[in-house]
This record gives C-alpha cells, structure tokens and sequence, in this order.
C-alpha cells in the first residue's frame, strides 16, 4: 500500500523524519518496499513568470520568451507550445535538471540560432499526468521563483507491504495509529461530521442474506456534479498509484485509502425498487466496472434491485448503475460482508479488487456510521449535493473479543521481560482495553487478534523486537547419533559414490510433459496437475529418465561430446489409498562419447549396455546392496532396447535396478541422438544393511594355504547366458571352489556353428591340507558335469 | 719388470679395452677359465718347493684377485653402458596426454543440505522428511490457514485433480492433492510421528506456480522445528545465528528481526541479515546499518502457533517452540556465488562442472562444512 507523509500527517502530528518513519514501520511489522520523494524529480524546476512572448526569427512554430525566475535577471527560454504567452506562470527547467519523463539533463543551449536558457515543461514532461498539448499554466498567484517541489506539495511516498492479518492497516489512518502506538507521533482521530441530512431515505434497504451480509447502511445525496476531483485528493491518490476517474468513485477510493473503509456509489436513475443484499440467482449474471461480464451462483451475495444485480457484494460494482459524468443523484453504500464469503467468491470468480481485500481481511465493524458520514462529507465538499438521512438494515458484529491475558507470557514466549506497566501502555496504545485482572478487550477491527500469543506479538513488536536476546538453545543430553536416517545415509553415499565415478549430479523437474510421462508410466497412475505453469511441466514423473534424457540432450545441442549426468531424487505415483507415493530413486544417463578420439585409442568409444551395467553395479555396491547374489534378469522395460538392457534382481521379484541401452523408439520420442545408456535404481527396493548394529566386524581368518587357480574352456551353445554357465560351475563343489570368473568368449572360426567358447577361470580353496592331484581331478570332474547340464562341453 | 708384472699389464689393459660382454667372456676364459693363463700359472704352485711356494703364492694370487675384480668392474662399465643404450632407444614423448578420467560432480543443493545436515547435527536437529505431493490438510489447515484464509493467496499452489483423506487424523478431511507449497507440512508428520521434544530440520523441495528471472516453479527450502518446555524467541534468534555463522564461517553475522506474519507461527518474525557491499557483490557479514551496508531478507520464522501443535495432537500449554523455513538455492546462491536460479535445474555439464563439487568435498565439523573455490 502506497501513501504520501502529508496524507499521513492528517492522522499522525510528528515531526519525524522520513527515514525514521521508515524505521519505525519495518519495527513494527510493516515493511516498507520503497521510499519515493518527488522532491527528487523536481530538483531544478521552479515556478517561473513569462514576462515576454515573440516570435523566433528562423522558427514559424517557436517563440521567444523572457522568463523571470524569481532571482536575477530575466533569462531567455525558447518555447514551442502554443500556450506559452506574456503574463502566464508555468513551470521552468533549469540548466542541470533532469526532465522526469525522459532522463534527458538540460543544458544551456542553441535553438534555431537563439540561445535558450531552460526549459518551459508540460504536465507529461513531469511525470504529473498525460496531457502535452502545452505547458503547465500556474494560476497568477503562483510565487514566482518557488521550487516547483515545494508550490506542488510534492510528498514523500512511501510503499509498505500490509501483511493479511493487518486489514486496519490497509488505510493511512490505521498506519498512524500504529506509528503513535510506536512512539512516532500522536495519532489524530479524524473529525467525523454529524450529518443529519434533510428527509428520509427514498429508497428501501433491505437485507435477505444476513448470513452474507450483517449490515448495509446508506442514503441518498441529491443534486450532486460528478466532474473531476480537487487536485489535493487527485494528488494523494496518484501519490497511493490510484487513477483518479471522477468526484464521486474518487471519493470513495480516497475513503477506502484514508481509513481503510470500501464504500459504493450508485447512480439513484439506474435503480429501481428496493436495494437488497441477497444471495445470487445460478446463472444470474452481472457487467462489472472492468467491463467484463461474470456468471454467479447461490452462494455468492450480491447487491440487487428489481432489474438486476448491482454490485457483487464488496468486490466490485456494477456497470450499468456506477456513477457518471451525468449523475446527479446517488445512493451510497456501506456494508459489512462476511469475510469469508467475499474470499470465496472472490476466488470462483477470479476476480480481485482492493475492496475485496479489505473485506475478506475483515474490515473494521465499528466504522459504518463515521465511514459513511466521511463519505457523505467528501461528496458534499467535492461535489455539492444534498443527502438525505441515513438508512440502515441489519447489524455488524458488535461483540468484543475479550482475552485473558498472562504478561508473564510475554518473557516465556517472546523471549524478553517487558514491565508490566509498560505492557499495558503498548496494549492500550493500540486501542486494547486491559483490566486490572488483565482481562484484555481487544478493538472490533482487531480480527486477527485469537488469542495471548497475538498480544505477546503486539507488545513485543511495539517493544522492540530488538530487543530479544539470543538465548542457547540447551544441548541435547546422551551421546551424538547419526540424525540422518537409512535412506538418507544411502542416499549419500550414493552421490559421492556417482561423483567420485565421474557422473555429474543434476537436479531436473519433478514434472515432465504428459507425453513424456506416460512414455515412462509403464501403466501406472500419475499426478497430473490441474493448473500446470506450462505443457511442458504438466505430469509428474514416474521415472528419473526423461528429465536426464532431455538434459544429456540440451547438452548435446550446446555441443558437448558426451554427458554423463546422474540425479538423486522421487519419482512419484498415485498410491493404493489415493495417497502419494514417492519413491526414491538414482538415475543415471551416459550419452554420447564414452572416450574422446585419441593418439593411443583411436576413434571416439560410445558408452554402451555395459558401461551402464559398470555404473549399476558399482552404485548398487556403494549402497550396500549384495552384489554377488544379484541375478541379471530381462524386462527392463519398454523404453530399453530389448536386447542390451536387463534388471538386477535379488530373488526373481525384487527388482534393484535397471539398465542398459534405450530403445531407439525413446530416442526418437526424445528427439535425442543414440545410443543412450540409461541406469534406474531403486532405493526403495534394496535391502536392509544386515550387522545388528554392531561396529565390529567378524573375526578375519587368513587362510593357512594359498588358493589354486584352474581353467577351464568350454563349447556352450550361442544362447547360453554366461551367468547360467559360471553359476553351475559356482555350484559344483561349493566347499572349494572360492570364485568363478570369465575370462574370453569367443565365437566364429574354429568353433562350431551355434556355438561359442567360454572360459572361466575357477579358484579352489583348499582345506588343511593342500590338494592331492586326485582330488583336484575330482573337483574338475565335478565342474565338466555341472557345465554340461548347462550344455557345455569341455573344449579339447 | 717380471713376466708376472708383465701379464699383469696386459691382462688388465685388455680387460679395461674388452669392447663387449662377449669379449669380457673371452677375456675371462683367456686368463681365469679351466685352460687359462693365470688358473695355469696357478697350477704350477705345486710343483715349487716350500720357500718359492711362499713367495710366489701370495703373487699369483693377488693376480688373479685383481684379474677378476677387473673382469667384474668391466662387466658392471659394458652392462650399464648396454642398458643406457636399450633405454635410450626407449624414450616416449610423456607431452602426450594421458588417457583422462572423467570428473564427476556433486550439486550445490545437495552440497548445502549436506552442509545443514551437518550443522544442525551438532545442534541436535536430525533430518526429517515428507511427500512432496501433498493433501491440501497438511499443506494449509493443519497449519491454521483454513480453506479461506487470506494468506493462501501468498501461495501459489499447484493442484492435482485428486482428493485424499488421511485416516490418520480424526479432523483430517477430505482434502485436495497439490504439490506443497513450502516444508511446512512435514512440521505436523513429524510431530504426529515422534512427538515431543523435537529438534528437527526438513530439506526438500517445494513447488509455487511462480516464474520469472528469480523464481523457478520448483525450489528448494529447509524447515526447522524446534518443540520443547520453554522455548521462546531468544533461542530462535540463537538457533538462527549460529546456524549462520556456522554456514558461512563468519563471526560477525548480524541478524535483525521484523515483525511479519505466518498463520503457522504466533508471533511471527522476519528475519534480515546484515551485508556489506564488497565490489559489488553482496557479501553477508556485518551490521546492515553501517555505511556501506544493508539487510536483505533471508527467512520467515515464529513462535508455532498453539493450533498447530493442536493441530498435531499436542497440548500446547505443555509443549511451544519455533520453526522457521529458509531457501536452500538462495543460501546456496549467497555461499558461493552463483546468480542464475533457473541454471539450477538445467543439467549443463558447463555449469555443473563450474559449480559443482568434488565427491570428496563432504562437509564435516573437523575439516570445514564449507568446501572453498
């Protein structure tokens, strides 16, 4: 909210300065965005008398002028607007001042070949209003000489953030109160005028929706001339950043901004019958003053007469009965509305306006009478007019909250000692009344006031907050323990595990494209959002994939060789009871060059399916996952090429993790370039560390005898997967052989049609005793039978 | 001079001439081999009588000692000239590249909720978390902003179509599902969760349908929740400062609180901190008062409002404390420097490599929780 210190000073005697005033209000709860002083602007334009007019020698359309500036000799301005003449006051530009519309500083200078001396300055030139058909004529009793600033009354603006609960402070009387309360000043309650009016009312009030609305007071003024406002008001509201439009909405925008009252002004022609608050008709709809029509329902109140609706109840009137240029009799009204109905209806309509701020806020109940007697005042002065006797239907909440207040609270809360008496000099400052038990009535306007936590907050913020102390908060008693849970601990590990394999860590959005979600659901159901920022941030995502996908692809399109990008994050699904669920997750993207062409390597390497399988593996390590009992498995999933990706499972159901190459179908929904490798996983799905909890390890028995090593080559058939053969070869005698690893596959000449080679390379633990050559023999034999249920013969 | 000086001098001449390993060899059987000149001379000891035997016998062998360390030395001279020679021939231009291995990155979010992690831990906070997806109870109600509440106009929340009903609250309604607009929520699943007493903070990220040059419709925030007997707004101020000083590794970070407000807390307070300009830049430190200076607004926090401890099934004249809720991209932002938020969540390798952190930066007391350029 935007006011000037002179509006200010109406409400509040001080002689503080602007930047105290500042101050005060950020310490006491209203944070001042910005400080505007006009006075800056207009350094350098004064109120300057024309003293002659004559034509400029090479110039039809320019005149020469003497300007007397109030000191020294008169200077010679060339001016080319029409109005300049002898004997006028405007406003002159000196050299070294800086035009406000344009930035542009004036200089002494040539026109035409006649030297100028400043500038006459029109009413757009200095920011005042759009009119440039002229300069600005002063009227004769201007003091010649004056800074423009100080003849304008040019205030300093201040702009302050009003928080939610603060609706009496959404006017400039209600920031004074404030201000005194804090010691700024004294606050001034404005003068409200009795007005008795002549006669009644002509025209009924009545209330059919007291749910709605409490109270609506008004009455009628007649003969009234709707042209432009004085430019005092015009002034303070362009000050506050309101347009002025006429005398009457005028004033009732100064009245809401004053004091922090809505009023409405109907034009009486456009009525007829009585004027009622009641609920709206389904369908009922209404031409508002932004022009744009809406469409009610039954829950909305609205202000109607026989014809139609008039006004949506304390958000904004109507079109068709607004006062205008040629109204000559209104009715205006004030009403109290239940705050939380204009906040609905405000919302279904989409429709915000400084009145409906203020009354979903909760305006002050206690104001109908002097706010409605302000306003009649303000037309009456602005716009001549008689009224009538005011009209009143219903009744606003008149019952005070009343508080039962501790102010020892204020320490154990607020963390600082306040006296007493000085507690209850704040509270009464702000308009509380404190009983001597403390019982605490708090101001009708108060709505925000639920109880003694909300005074501790209005004595300390007056206080000073400050003030406060820090105070250490106690150390936990016991001994330090991790206060990051399992997931999180894995989580770490994890990312310092990718980093340190040399993938970068992105964070993407958590929503993707519809399309690219769904390309990922596999079935599932996903969070759509209702209100999406964009398309293109619309679904939730059912994977870590498509986010690293486009990034690796944007990468690309800047010129990168390669990415290798990993992420930490949720991926999320509608769960079985309609709740979320999220599910933790690692993915990892490599596209593009694995290697770089080299002098050693040669050409540049792509990453292929088992560079992904690297990165699951190792990652799944550091997670603590048992990779040796991990079995590769198929379905990865239709986004993965259906012959270079598996899944890691520990049990034929549970699924650790995915990887491998993606399908070029993904790749072209991508619009991405192949391959791609991609790694999902699943850290929901890993299992419990196993330990007990305990930090000592199982003793370390060395074996007394070194392993021996035998190889074996076999002729499997093409289709057999590697794993099947070394797992029977594990499996033959478990009691010695330690480990069995690959060591070639080979396939074409020299090796049978269907067929390849495998070698394994077997490691045998002895017992006690190191092994006789007949027990080596056996366990060969052994593995030969366990291969060839597989298969696999022995190669000669 | 004798025959034996004589053969004396020639051997060792010939041997200190021998041009290869092959005739060294030669050499060797030539004077020292079963046939050679020297092992004959030697022979001939037997046959001499005692007398002659004690002259000559220390005189052959001193020569045939010396003989044979010679060999040996000139063996060591011919190998070592032999194995320069293979060497040289062996030199590689190590100006070529060696094959690289890719330097991999941790993200600044991640690195900062590392770094609060680790803070709080010594404070006694522990690491809580909670969906991001969320009902409209949690998010808004539960938190005393009701249906109508003004304030959710500050929020500009993403919806979902879906309402849900959390059966774990007798009050709960059915809700709405949205993305949660702050950590807020996890403030009231913590407390039903454990309880009270309660020290925690809540990392995560949090979603407003807000987007322009400095707000992304995703961002990051850490909650901070502290429920306990007589806790009141001096060790919010305390928590605050020290976390801060910690963060930044600086003593003279000064905070200055405002009064604002939050329907979640009661009272409610703004927290600025002091910075000074240094080049241009805006480093945090110092009083925002002094010439030179200024505050810039870093978090909202407060007492918590008695109707979210109800709200979490606590009595709240037993139990109060604070909370407050910060932005982790922003802290992230004024720590090392980074000035494009969108940059956060684009994925460039460039950026990534420029901002990002060594995998062996991990924020610990002893060694630092902030990792220096």
């Amino acid at each position: 909210m935007k006011f000037s210190l002179e509006w200010l000073k109406d409400y509040l005697e001080t002689d503080a300065s602007v930047a105290d005033i500042a101050s005060a209000l950020n310490r006491i709860g209203h944070e001042v965005e910005g400080i505007e002083d006009p006075a800056d602007k207009l350094a350098g334009f004064r109120v300057a008398h024309v003293l002659t007019a004559g034509p400029h020698p090479d110039a039809d359309k320019l005149q020469v002028l003497s300007v007397d500036t109030g000191e020294g000799d008169p200077l010679q301005v060339v001016c080319g607007a029409p109005n300049a003449r002898a004997g006028m006051k405007g406003v002159l530009g000196l050299p070294g001042a800086v035009v406000p519309a344009n930035g542009m500083e004036l200089r002494k200078s040539a026109i035409r070949g006649v030297e100028s001396n400043g500038m006459m300055c029109s009413v757009r030139e200095l920011e005042l209003g759009d009119e440039h058909d002229g300069i600005i004529e002063l009227p004769e009793d201007a003091p010649t000489g004056t800074s423009f600033a100080e003849y304008s009354n040019a205030s300093p603006v201040f702009d302050v953030a009003i928080t939610p609960n603060r609706p009496d402070c959404m006017g400039v009387m209600g920031i004074a109160r404030d201000l005194a309360a804090a010691g700024l000043g004294t606050f001034k309650a404005p003068e409200v005028p009795a007005i008795e009016g002549e006669g009644a009312c002509p025209t009924e009030i009545r209330i059919d929706d007291p749910e709605g609305c409490p109270a609506f007071y008004g009455r009628v003024i007649r003969g009234v001339t709707n042209g432009a406002s004085p430019d005092w008001m015009q002034r303070r509201l362009k000050a506050a950043g309101q347009r002025p439009i006429s005398a009457l909405v005028d004033c009732t925008n100064y009245l809401m901004l004053s004091t922090g009252r809505p009023a409405h002004v109907y034009d009486l022609a456009k009525l007829s019958g009585a004027v009622t608050a009641r609920r709206a008709k389904n369908g009922e709809t209404v031409e508002a003053l932004n022009e744009k029509t809406y469409t009610l329902d039954d829950t909305m109140t609205v202000i109607a007469d026989d014809a139609g609706v008039h006004d949506i109840a304390g958000i904004m009137g109507g079109e068709h009965s607004g006062a205008g240029e040629d109204t000559s009799d209104v009715l205006l009204e004030i009403a109290y509305f239940d705050p939380t109905r204009i906040g609905v209806t405000g919302r279904k309509l989409g429709l915000a306006s400084d009145a409906r701020t203020r009354f979903e806020r909760g305006v002050d109940p206690a104001f109908l009478d002097d706010g409605l007697a302000l306003l009649t005042d303000l037309i009456v002065q602005t716009c001549g007019g008689v009224p009538t006797q005011v009209v009143r239907a219903g009744e606003a909440p008149n019952q005070p909250k009343v508080v039962a207040f501790d102010p020892g609270l204020t320490a154990r809360l607020g963390g600082v000692d306040v006296p007493q008496d000085e507690q209850r000099a704040i509270l009464e400052a702000l308009d509380f009344q404190v009983a001597g038990d403390w019982q605490v009535t708090c101001p009708l306007r108060r709505h925000d006031i639920e109880g003694p936590a909300d005074l501790v907050e209005e004595v300390v913020r007056i206080y000073g907050l400050d003030k406060v102390e820090s105070v250490a908060l106690p150390r936990v008693e016991g001994v330090a323990r991790p206060t990051a849970t399992p997931l999180q601990q894995v989580e770490r590990k994890l990312r310092r595990a990718a980093a340190a394999r040399g993938l970068n860590e992105a964070v993407t959005w958590s929503f993707l494209p519809t399309a690219d979600a769904e390309y990922f659901a596999d079935g599932a159901q996903l969070w759509v959002l209702d209100n999406p920022i964009s398309e293109d941030m619309k679904a939730m995502r059912p994977s870590l994939i498509p986010g690293l996908l486009s990034a690796a692809k944007r990468n690309a399109d800047r010129g990168a060789a390669g990415a290798r990008l990993f992420e930490i994050g949720r991926r999320y699904f509608v769960g079985k009871d309609g709740a979320s669920d999220e599910k933790p997750t690692l993915g990892v993207v490599l596209a593009g060059e694995k290697t770089a062409r080299g002098w050693s390597t040669g050409k540049a390497v792509p990453f292929d399916a088992y560079d992904a399988k690297a990165e699951a593996m190792a990652l799944l390590e550091a997670a603590g996952a048992p990779i040796d009992n991990l079995m590769v498995m198929g379905e990865a999933g239709d986004q993965f090429h259906p012959g270079q990706s598996a899944t890691l499972r520990l049990g034929p159901k549970n699924v650790l993790a995915r990887f491998g190459a993606l399908h070029p179908r993904t790749l072209k929904e991508f619009d991405a370039d192949g391959p791609v490798m991609a790694v999902e996983i699943f850290l929901d799905a890993l299992p419990a560390k196993k330990g007990g909890g305990s930090f000592a390890r199982a003793a370390y028995a060395p074996p007394a005898l070194q392993t021996i090593s035998r190889d074996f080559a076999f002729l499997v058939p093409g289709e057999l997967a590697a794993a099947d053969l070394v797992r029977a070869v594990k499996g033959a005698d478990k009691q010695a052989i330690v480990s069995a690893r690959v060591f070639d596959v080979f396939a074409g000449q020299g090796v049978p049609e269907g067929k390849k080679s495998v070698a394994v390379e077997v490691l045998l633990k002895p017992g006690e005793k190191s092994f006789t050559d007949a027990e080596i023999k056996a366990i060969s034999d052994k593995i030969v039978a366990a291969a060839a249920k597989q298969g696999a013969e022995l190669r000669g | 001079m004798t025959d034996l000086d004589q053969l004396k001098t020639d051997a060792l001449t010939r041997i200190e001439n021998a041009p290869d390993a092959a005739a060294l060899e030669a050499l060797r059987i030539e004077f020292l081999g079963k046939q050679g000149s020297i092992s004959g001379l030697m022979k001939t000891l037997g046959g001499m009588s005692p007398e002659e035997r004690q002259v000559q016998g220390p005189l052959l062998n001193g020569l045939r000692t010396e003989t044979a360390d010679a060999i040996a030395a000139r063996k060591e001279v011919l190998e070592n000239a032999e194995l320069e020679a293979r060497l040289s021939g062996e030199s590689i231009d190590l100006t070529l590249p060696a094959p690289e291995t890719p330097r991999g990155s941790v993200h600044p979010v991640s690195q900062v909720m590392d770094e609060l992690a680790e803070i709080f831990a010594d404070l006694g906070f522990s690491v809580a978390t909670g969906p991001e997806v969320e009902d409209d109870w949690h998010n808004f109600t539960a938190l005393n902003m009701a249906e109508t509440h003004p304030a959710r106009a500050m929020h500009d929340t993403f919806y979902f179509p879906q309402k849900h009903v959390d059966h774990t609250f007798d009050n709960a309604p059915n809700t709405r599902m949205l993305l949660r607009t702050h950590t807020s929520p996890v403030q009231i699943r913590s407390l039903v969760e454990r309880g009270a007493p309660i020290r925690i903070i809540a990392p995560g990220r949090v979603y407003r349908s807000d987007s322009d040059a400095t707000h992304t419709p995703m961002f990051h925030q850490v909650e901070g929740l502290v429920i306990d007997k007589g806790i009141h707004l001096g060790h919010l101020k305390w928590t605050l400062e020290t976390f801060l000083k910690a963060f930044f590794e600086r003593d003279d970070i000064v905070l200055r609180l405002r009064p604002s407000y939050f329907p979640f807390t009661e009272p409610s307070v703004e927290v600025d901190v002091g910075w000074e300009d240094v080049n241009g830049r805006k480093v945090l430190g110092g009083d925002g008062d002094a010439p030179g200076h200024g505050w810039m607004e870093l978090l909202g926090s407060g007492m918590v409002n008695r109707r979210v401890i109800e709200s979490a099934g606590l009595d709240p004249d037993e139990w109060q404390g604070f909370a407050w809720g910060l932005g982790v991209d922003r802290l992230a932002m004024l720590k090392y420097g980074m000035d494009d938020l969108r940059a956060f969540f684009d994925g460039d390798q460039r950026w990534l490599d420029h901002y990002g952190f060594s995998a062996f930066d991990q924020p610990t007391l002893s060694a630092g929780v902030g990792a220096k350029a």
